[in-house]
């Protein structure tokens, strides 16, 4: 995973709550084995649209998504994270995100940053009035800056450190490997196996 | 103070915990399908690891397989690639596999049940967020996305923040023709798609203690529609009389011991949820959504909702856009609206109880001609139970089609799919935009409203028959 400790770009609004990952990428784009790729399945059934903000030009260089309320609800599916990274976003901003949406892109470095609805609205006006406005989101500080603003927004520490290190979650779980086998030791006998097949 | 049922069985499975860092949990059953793994298995592979435990870890074909001639190879060859990737990889990583053809092959959430590996006090994952459905058997359940899924292969555990805990309370009886994805769709509704985020629901009350297992599978199953990544219900004679002689259940000692833990999880008397929410059983009426998301609901008395009548600007934006795309005006009685397809089947609703009751309102009847029904069991096994009940010569006879199992329609990466503009009653739990085929409208129904709907050709419950 890239570290993330700070990073600037412009925006795009996304003015729409609830955008499930089935929005974000629809079940038929799911059907490659890799990780990369995605970039044309995002949006998908809006990008037809040339009103969609995906399509204007003014928000081409966009790396931050100012995305609405309940973002990423629904399906578990990580190429919903993969397919914002690989068509070159950095940072979604919104006041609410799904759980598993937030959990798999705090695994793939993908920062998602919580803040108030009101401050949502304002960069979604400020961002619609002048497109390019560059917004700065620096980890370490735990903040989000846009000209003379700046919105605090918070984060656990142990994601914080994780994120602002590149680490991979496995190799940190391997470090504790022998309490995962000392726990195995002590599981209750009766619980199920799947192997062998009964 | 007492702990939740959720508390419990989260303690029982921490290996490591440190402050300020997140639980390491330990995961009994891994369930594993073809979209949401070949990169997990990859990484795997790139690593040089492998998976630890095999024998906690079992994996089924359901989301891309088609549901008519499966005997003949995949014809769609992206489909296939994907399949035929599981297939290699479980050879590799010697995971159990139930394969298109075999009688326990199906939607996974299915699988789990039927073979008796869903037990009480387990925590069980599997990339798909539908994973909630286990909950129904007093079992932490979850989705997880596929960097969670390649943590679990290798370590059988995963780093988790503890969430806090829901009560859903449902006292009352249900009356006559109203049923558990009634009460879930209603609960959706009350508390909204991101009412449950950070939490794990455990459903309460005497109207889901009256459940049958399967009824109960339906509720949890819809836990992530209301933000949550879990739901569960506390086990009891009702959930012990399912999981006996199952295959995999527990025989002899073995059994007694796993029943004397089983009744100890129920939640302590004096333990307190960091939220409450109530619902009066005796007050439902069959639901239906309206909208794009499913919160989107009422009961199928009502007419489509005015947008301008929403006080919230969020809400109102929100149904504003959904009717534009469902195709609806706001006042329109909602068993006027007529309906292209009817499915019948998913992980929600895709089980024998589900098709029995569907095929009680369906039998000596014929479908409306205007619309195509599509009955997909949720496993092989289910269709072969359904078949041996004469379940399948019910819907034949009635003008449906009578599929093989899978996750099929739910979420169109099948062939089954809605056509642009068309408008599906079905008994999954996605009415997202596009979820059943692109421009497809779905309206989200129990069972006995699918069946109604069937027969009149437009949104209806049996008592409009």
């Amino acid at each position: 995973m890239e570290k993330f400790v700070k990073h600037t770009g412009s925006a795009l609004p996304l003015r729409r709550s609830n955008v499930d990952t089935d929005q974000i990428i629809p079940a038929v784009y799911l059907k490659r084995i890799t990780k990369n790729g995605f970039e044309d399945g995002l949006f998908a059934a809006w990008r037809s649209d040339p009103a969609f903000e995906l399509n204007q030009s003014q928000y081409k260089a966009a790396t931050v998504l100012v995305a609405g309320p309940d973002f990423g609800t629904g399906s578990s599916r990580e190429h919903a994270v993969w397919a914002l990274q690989n068509y070159g976003f950095k940072v979604v901003l919104s006041s609410r995100f799904a759980d598993i949406f937030r959990g798999n892109s705090q695994k793939m470095g993908l920062l998602t940053v919580i803040l108030t609805q009101d401050e949502i609205e304002k960069i979604w006006q400020r961002v619609e009035s002048k497109p390019d406005t560059q917004f700065t989101v620096d980890l370490a500080a735990k903040t989000v800056t846009y000209e003379a603003n700046t919105l605090s927004f918070a984060i656990d520490d142990y994601t914080r450190w994780r994120l602002m290190e590149g680490l991979d979650d496995i190799g940190l779980t391997f470090t504790k490997i022998d309490e995962v086998t000392k726990f195995e030791e002590k599981r209750l006998s009766f619980k199920p196996k799947t192997l062998p097949i009964r | 103070m007492g702990k939740t049922l959720a508390e419990k069985i989260w303690a029982e499975h921490v290996v490591a915990a440190a402050a300020g860092e997140p639980d390491l949990l330990y995961i009994d059953l891994h369930l594993i399908h073809e979209v949401t793994s070949p990169q997990a298995f990859d990484g795997l592979r790139i690593a040089g690891r492998k998976v630890r435990r095999p024998d906690l870890t079992i994996a089924t074909e359901d989301h891309n397989v088609p549901t008519l001639n499966i005997d003949k190879p995949i014809a769609d060859p992206v489909s296939k690639l994907q399949v035929d990737t599981l297939r290699k990889n479980c050879t590799e990583f010697g995971v159990r596999l139930h394969s298109l053809g075999d009688v326990e092959q199906g939607i996974v959430h299915v699988v789990g049940p039927q073979l008796g590996i869903t037990q009480p006090g387990m925590t069980i994952v599997c990339g798909d967020s539908h994973t909630s459905t286990h909950g129904a058997f007093g079992a932490l359940a979850f989705g997880i996305g596929t960097s969670e899924v390649e943590h679990v292969l290798a370590t059988q555990t995963l780093p988790l923040l503890r969430p806090k805990t829901m009560a859903i309370n449902v006292e009352g009886s249900l009356k006559a023709g109203v049923t558990s994805k009634d009460i879930i769709l209603a609960v959706i509704a009350k508390i909204g798609t991101g009412g449950g985020q950070g939490y794990i629901l455990e459903y309460r009350g005497s109207a889901i203690r009256a459940l049958s297992m399967e009824a109960r599978m339906t509720i949890c199953n819809m836990s992530i529609e209301a933000g949550a990544r879990a739901g569960l219900i506390a086990p009891d004679q009702i959930t012990f009389d399912y999981v006996q002689n199952k295959a995999h259940a527990p025989v002899g000692a073995d059994w007694d011991s796993a029943l004397t833990y089983w009744k100890t999880l129920t939640t302590d008397t004096d333990a307190k949820f960091d939220k409450e929410v109530n619902l009066n059983a005796d007050e439902l009426a069959p639901f239906v959504t309206w909208g794009t998301n499913p919160g989107q609901g009422l009961p199928l008395t009502a007419s489509v909702p005015n947008p301008a009548d929403l006080s919230n600007a969020e809400d109102r934006g929100a149904a504003e856009r959904a009717l534009e795309y469902m195709g609806l005006k706001p006042g329109t009685p909602l068993r006027s609206i007529a309906v292209d397809t009817v499915f019948l089947g998913s992980c929600t609703n895709g089980r024998i109880e589900d098709l029995r009751s569907a095929a009680q309102v369906l039998k000596g009847k014929k479908i409306a001609s205007t619309l195509r029904l599509l009955v997909v069991p949720g496993s092989a096994r289910v269709r072969l139970q359904a078949e041996a009940e004469g379940l399948d010569k019910v819907f034949l006879d009635a003008g449906a089609e009578w599929r093989s199992a899978g996750c099929s329609m739910c979420l169109g990466m099948n062939p089954d799919q809605l056509k642009p503009g068309e408008r599906a009653a079905s008994t999954s739990n996605r009415n997202f935009e596009g979820r059943q085929g692109k421009g497809g409208r779905t309206h989200l129904v129990s069972p006995l409203v699918a069946a109604a709907t069937a027969l009149k050709g437009t949104l209806a419950s049996p008592a409009d028959l």
